[in-house]
């Protein structure tokens, strides 16, 4: 791993949403409700380094990346952009730094403007952010940019519209805008999550390719496999906090955390003689509206006992993790 | 299972078009064929574009105007293709069912569950009134929800119940054959291992005969005995899940399952260059072969036969055809 | 080499898009609806035909004329003939010359008043969905008191205090009719807001300039010109019926005057049907044509409105030849 300075540090980070009463909940006086997405989530990434943040539907994981890329404001905690403190920064101060932190989103069909050709996408965050170049340097970095996100020959797709790209295509098109403006950390939620399987690979390698030259990623997913292949590091997200980080072959293989167990004992997998006994867990995962004390687990917990009730734990090195930066939020292990 | 048990479902030679606007037809299904036994889980998989959904959607003949289907159907030894709808409507729900696509968030928002779930059964006059309320209950504690909550509307239900929900609309007139289609891709991990532990126990405890199609090969792997792998409309491998994988016979298979993370593999995660082709045209030779990696001679010119491997086992590819690969050499 | 050519499959018809979408490769050409509209459906072409020859009148008709059409050319009333087709008014003057006068006034003002009621309908719905919040809650309360408003009364007053002329009446008509732009192009901005693209554009640190004028009007724009056509129906109709109720600018030739002057001078007591038909049925059959393009192009901006896939089942058999086996 890199020893330059961490690209990004995220301590104690905690985003809520109100969640609205309506008028007549007003009128009788209900309880201002919150869902807490992000519960005080703490993680580093370097440069050249691929984080993935895992977990199921309501986790927080997409919330954290919003907060971190400053699209939703966080309510506390603090996020540190290569020294510097992102949170409470005003719109013209951060704007500045948007050209260094940038975002891919899940559906490519919609994270293009139907009406701009491929070549006006690209271009765009140049105009935005007033870069003194000529048209003719516009086109170079644009082009650039079209042959690192592997769109080549850059003469076959530059003129095109979104419509006549497919999904892997238009996910190429969304990283190369994100590219042109030389990011140094690149936000990626559930990128190859809608796109075919025989597609998938292609993108993934472009976005490991672009760790290789020093680029930060974090990886939003919800596919373990995935993560596990392509991450340098995994943190398992569950109701909100952390409760599992660590080498992503290591979290994968010697799971520490019961959630992490569990999940990783129901991934299907590719071999129909392998299949794991799948250790179900009953009901969903809660409302993160209402968080259960204690340990946030501890209702669907395998292993949970009796002060697992009043118990919230911290993260902490486990006792059969095999490296010292392997760490679960258990009292049991 | 005995060794000569009768295929409840039979598709042979399943053409499936559709008209385009501007003239012109699209060949979705090619010559689609394959059997399915009492109690069998199969799986249909493939990426986007394959024709999977639009196969199992002429099995249950909710083809729209613009479509027209050829082959043969055969439910229990019985055709049912032959005369259209009218041969395949007195079938549909009664004893082919259908999970569709996003059935989830198909549901009426402002009717109870329960109603709603009973609602085939009075349409095909299987129930009605009090015995509907009492099978409706019974359904839902049978795919795992409380019968008391069949007064709730949708959206009190969380996203995996309502995808149980779904399966309880399907099994309402007690059908013999169950198509799912994607049943647990917008679900998660968890909530998709309880959805195809719930499919395993229908299979086993009702004799239900199970078509599932997706795109996610580990899914196939985990629940299902069999599989067809489809590309372009057609099927071009099928066999049971474990030789598909310890010995694939199509480079598709193999590329696909190259493509797909394993949780605890070390495997390289590949992807196959390319795309489909169009199927609005017809397709000179092998319709795999300009992205194949291992094509040779025959494959941009000729079609390659159906082989048989084996019982219930067969590739479409020249290579595992003596006469293509005697010829070259 | 991992690179994936454009989508060529069948694809579009398992995520139920159209076949036309998945077989369709355009080169280059941007998304248009106008085109769509007009392939799609016959009542664009007619409607078309139609609007296109009453504008070619109104533009072209006037300069034809050689005298002023208010002329007395032969008797009150005059009964159609092969000299007057289509008859004479209560003032003796030829029925077509007044009919293409009418024209140009009736579609001027229509078409005018539906810019002015486009331009503040489309600014409030452009404000209130893109700013929401105060400003939305201000500018939605406000869009309902005018709505309230009843507009035939508010039109006679309006008359009565600032005189009849022409430029007034489109005024009338524009302030009177933006209400419904307004909440429609508000619903569009709200749901374009929330696109992707537009929150990318906003995460790369875009200005709302940037956002509103090259992202959400481009996108809204389609919506507000079939708004338009349909407005045009609407002022032309109100034209009429402010000119009818004698409210109209008293120097200016419009159907509705037509019609007002046909009253006033008694036709009905003399049978003189023709003063009263021509200038409604001219009224009539573009309010139809504006209506039947402006429905089209709504139309072809909702394509999910079209037949859905489940319901009707009526897919054809067909019959294949036993192939020979493959050699």
């Amino acid at each position: 791993m890199s020893t330059a300075e961490t690209l990004l540090e995220v301590e104690d980070l905690v985003t809520r949403y109100p969640v609205p009463r309506g008028f007549v909940g007003a009128v009788r006086r209900e309880p201002k409700l919150q869902v807490h997405a992000v519960e005080g989530v703490t993680f580093k990434v370097a440069p050249g380094e691929m984080l993935a943040l895992v977990g199921e539907s309501g986790c927080g994981k997409t919330t954290t990346a919003q907060s971190v890329v400053r699209m939703v404001e966080n309510d506390s905690g603090s996020i540190r952009f290569r020294g510097q403190e992102l949170s409470g920064l005003g719109p013209s101060d951060m704007r500045p730094l948007r050209k260094d932190i940038q975002m891919i989103y899940q559906d490519p069909y919609e994270s293009l403007d139907p009406r701009f050709s491929v070549r006006d996408t690209i271009e765009e965050p140049l105009l935005i952010h007033g870069v003194k170049m000529s048209g003719d340097d516009r086109e170079t970095k644009v082009r650039e940019a079209m042959e690192r996100a592997g769109l080549t020959p850059p003469d076959l797709y530059i003129e095109r519209y979104p419509h006549e790209l497919s999904g892997g295509q238009r996910q190429r098109v969304a990283i190369a805008a994100s590219l042109v403006l030389d990011p140094k950390l690149l936000v990626a939620d559930e990128p190859v999550s809608m796109l075919d399987v025989s597609v998938r690979a292609g993108i993934l390698r472009l976005l490991d390719s672009l760790r290789a030259d020093g680029m930060g990623i974090l990886m939003i997913t919800h596919d373990l496999s995935t993560a596990a292949h392509f991450a340098d590091r995994i943190a398992v997200m569950y109701l909100g906090r952390i409760v599992e980080e660590g080498p992503a072959k290591e979290v994968v293989r010697n799971p520490q955390h019961p959630y992490t167990k569990a999940l990783i004992s129901v991934v299907p997998k590719r071999d129909p003689r392998q299949q794991t006994e799948p250790q179900i867990l009953q009901g969903e995962t809660p409302n993160p509206v209402h968080v259960p004390a204690g340990c946030r687990f501890h209702p669907r917990c395998p292993i949970a006992e009796e002060r697992c009730k009043q118990i919230d734990p911290e993260l902490h090195r486990a006792e059969a993790s095999n490296t010292d930066d392997h760490r679960a939020a258990c009292i049991m292990v | 299972m005995s060794a000569v048990a009768q295929p409840i479902l039979r598709v042979e030679d399943l053409h499936i078009w559709f008209d385009l606007a501007g003239g012109g037809e699209l060949h979705a299904v090619q010559g689609v064929t394959f059997e399915l036994k009492p109690g069998e889980r199969m799986g249909l998989v493939g990426e986007s574009g394959c024709g999977k959904t639009t196969t199992i959607l002429g099995i249950m003949g909710l083809l729209p105007p613009s479509a027209s289907i050829a082959g043969r159907i055969e439910l229990e030894g019985e055709e049912i293709l032959a005369k259209g709808e009218e041969s395949i409507a007195p079938h549909r729900w009664n004893d082919i069912a259908m999970v569709f696509q996003g059935a989830m968030n198909a549901f009426n928002p402002v009717q109870r569950i329960g109603d709603q779930i009973a609602e085939p059964m009075e349409l095909h006059g299987t129930a009605t009134g009090k015995t509907a309320k009492a099978q409706v209950r019974e359904l839902l504690e049978l795919v795992g929800i409380a019968g008391s909550r069949a007064d709730r509307y949708p959206h009190e239900f969380s996203g995996g119940m309502r995808q149980r929900a779904a399966i309880a609309l399907a099994l309402a007139c007690q059908p013999k054959v169950l198509l799912a289609d994607e049943p647990t891709t917008a679900l998660d991990v968890m909530v998709q291992a309880q959805i195809l532990e719930l499919l395993l126990r229908l299979t086993r405890d009702l004799g239900l005969s199970l078509i599932l199609v997706t795109h996610d090969l580990p899914v196939v792997a985990q629940l299902c005995d069999r599989a067809a792998v489809m590309y372009a409309g057609e099927i071009v491998e099928m066999g049971d899940t474990q030789t598909l994988y310890h010995d694939p016979r199509h480079p598709y298979t193999r590329m696909l399952f190259a493509a797909t993370p394993d949780l605890l593999g070390d495997d390289d995660v590949l992807s196959i260059p390319g795309a489909p082709p169009r199927l609005d045209h017809e397709i000179v030779g092998c319709p795999f072969q300009p992205r194949c990696d291992s094509a040779f001679e025959p494959c941009p010119t000729v079609h390659p036969r159906r082989i048989e491997l084996g019982a219930g086992r067969e590739a479409m590819c020249h290579l595992n055809d003596p006469t293509a690969t005697e010829a070259v050499s | 080499m991992s690179l994936d050519q454009p989508l060529q499959s069948a694809e579009g018809l398992e995520l139920g898009t159209t076949p036309e979408d998945a077989a369709g490769l355009g080169s280059g050409r941007r998304p248009s609806f106008i085109r769509q509209a007009v392939i799609t459906q016959p009542q664009a072409i007619v409607g078309l035909a139609v609007l296109g020859f009453f504008v070619l009148v109104a533009l072209v008709g006037p300069a034809l004329l050689s005298q002023d059409p208010k002329t007395k050319v032969g008797p009150v009333f005059g009964h159609p003939s092969a000299e007057w087709p289509l008859g004479l008014d209560g003032g003796g003057a030829n029925m077509i010359p007044l009919l293409i006068a009418g024209a140009r006034v009736s579609l001027e003002v229509g078409f005018l008043a539906a810019l002015v009621a486009m331009f503040i309908g489309g600014s409030v719905g452009l404000a209130s969905g893109f700013f929401g919040g105060r400003i939305d809650t201000v500018l939605m309360r406000f869009t309902d008191y005018i709505l309230v408003i009843p507009d035939i009364p508010l039109m006679v007053m309006a008359a009565a205090l600032f005189g009849r002329s022409l430029r007034n009446i489109i005024i009338i008509i524009g302030i009177i009719y933006w209400t419904s732009t307004a909440r429609l192009i508000r619903a569009q901005v709200l749901s374009v807001r929330e696109r992707v693209y537009v929150k990318r554009s906003r995460s790369l640190g875009a200005g709302n300039n940037r956002l509103i004028f090259k992202h959400i009007l481009p996108q809204v724009a389609p919506l507000l010109i079939a708004n338009m056509v349909l407005m045009v129906a609407l002022a032309i109709f109100a034209e009429t019926f402010i000119a009818f109720l004698g409210l109209g600018d008293p120097s200016a030739i419009s159907w509705g005057k037509l019609i007002e002057n046909a009253f006033t001078d008694h036709a009905v007591l003399n049978d003189a049907w023709w003063a009263i038909l021509w200038p409604g049925v001219c009224v009539t059959l573009v309010i139809l044509a504006c209506t039947m393009v402006g429905q089209s192009m709504e139309d072809a901006l909702n394509p999910r409105l079209r037949v859905g896939h489940l319901s009707v089942n009526r897919f054809r058999v067909r019959v294949l030849p036993r192939k020979p086996p493959k050699p």
